[in-house]
């Protein structure tokens, strides 16, 4: 191996290095989401992510789940599911619904751990699999930092 | 129980989709933070939430530790006839704790 090729190699892996630990979440949420859908592919639409898109304290932060269905005994949504790319573990919840809650509306509070992409997933009584997602830029984080 | 707040509409018109919001007082310890002396927290998280109205489960949650500390969930139910409405959060360290309201539906 001669001198250059040596440095353009070692150039290359130091460029490589820092972006593996952020893919590496970001499969973890896909798995998380495949463990959910199975085979299934998300149809993209009918499920609306609310969450601030910029968040000042990372520890607690709004978020809404709304469903587009008329939630009847034949067409309801059975499950919603959230999932993050960048806490320590990629879900966040998962509900059950059903007709009986007439509206397929879920809001909660959530901890983000940094700057990234939620994704809801809505399972429907049809079988179907149906995804919305947001960004959040966070600038402070939750959960790593030292408890007082 | 005082650590416990639930905000539902005392009365609904038969039909009407009512919203039912709950919040209880939890710290969510995640298991990721260290504390003071260095070492991981162990964690202690509150895992499900379920409610029932007369009985039939109408909502129930999955929660992570990525739910923030004093949970919060908001939920729509249809109001089909008079009842109790039971909600209830389970969790680590054999947490259980247990809230009614009454609506009354005419």
């Amino acid at each position: 191996m001669d001198r250059r090729r040596f440095l353009t190699g070692t150039t290359a892996a130091v460029l490589v290095l820092p972006l593996a630990p952020a893919s590496a979440t970001q499969e973890a949420m896909a798995e998380a989401i495949r463990k959910v859908v199975g085979t299934a592919t998300p149809t993209e639409g009918r499920v609306k992510l609310d969450v601030p898109p910029l968040v000042e304290n990372g520890s607690t932060v709004p978020l809404t789940v709304t469903v587009e269905s008329p939630m009847s005994e034949a067409d309801h949504v059975k499950a919603i599911h959230v999932f993050n790319e960048k806490n320590p573990q990629p879900n966040v919840f998962s509900a059950r619904l059903g007709p009986r809650n007439g509206k397929a509306v879920v809001g909660t509070r959530v901890k983000l751990g940094d700057s990234q992409r939620i994704i809801a997933i809505a399972e429907t009584s049809d079988g179907r699999f149906w995804s919305g997602g947001a960004d959040v830029i966070v600038t402070l984080a939750a959960c790593l930092e030292e408890s007082p | 129980m005082s650590n416990i707040l639930v905000n539902a509409p005392k009365t609904a018109r038969r039909g009407e989709v009512v919203e039912i919001k709950a919040l209880i007082l939890h710290p969510m310890e995640t298991g990721f933070r260290p504390g003071p002396n260095g070492r991981i927290i162990p964690r202690n998280i509150i895992e499900r939430f379920t409610a029932t109205w007369n009985g039939a489960e109408i909502f129930a949650m999955e929660m992570s530790p990525a739910i923030a500390a004093n949970p919060f969930v908001s939920f729509f139910a249809q109001a089909r006839e008079s009842g109790t409405v039971v909600l209830r959060w389970t969790g680590d360290e054999g947490f259980a704790a247990e809230e009614r309201v009454a609506i009354a539906v005419e």
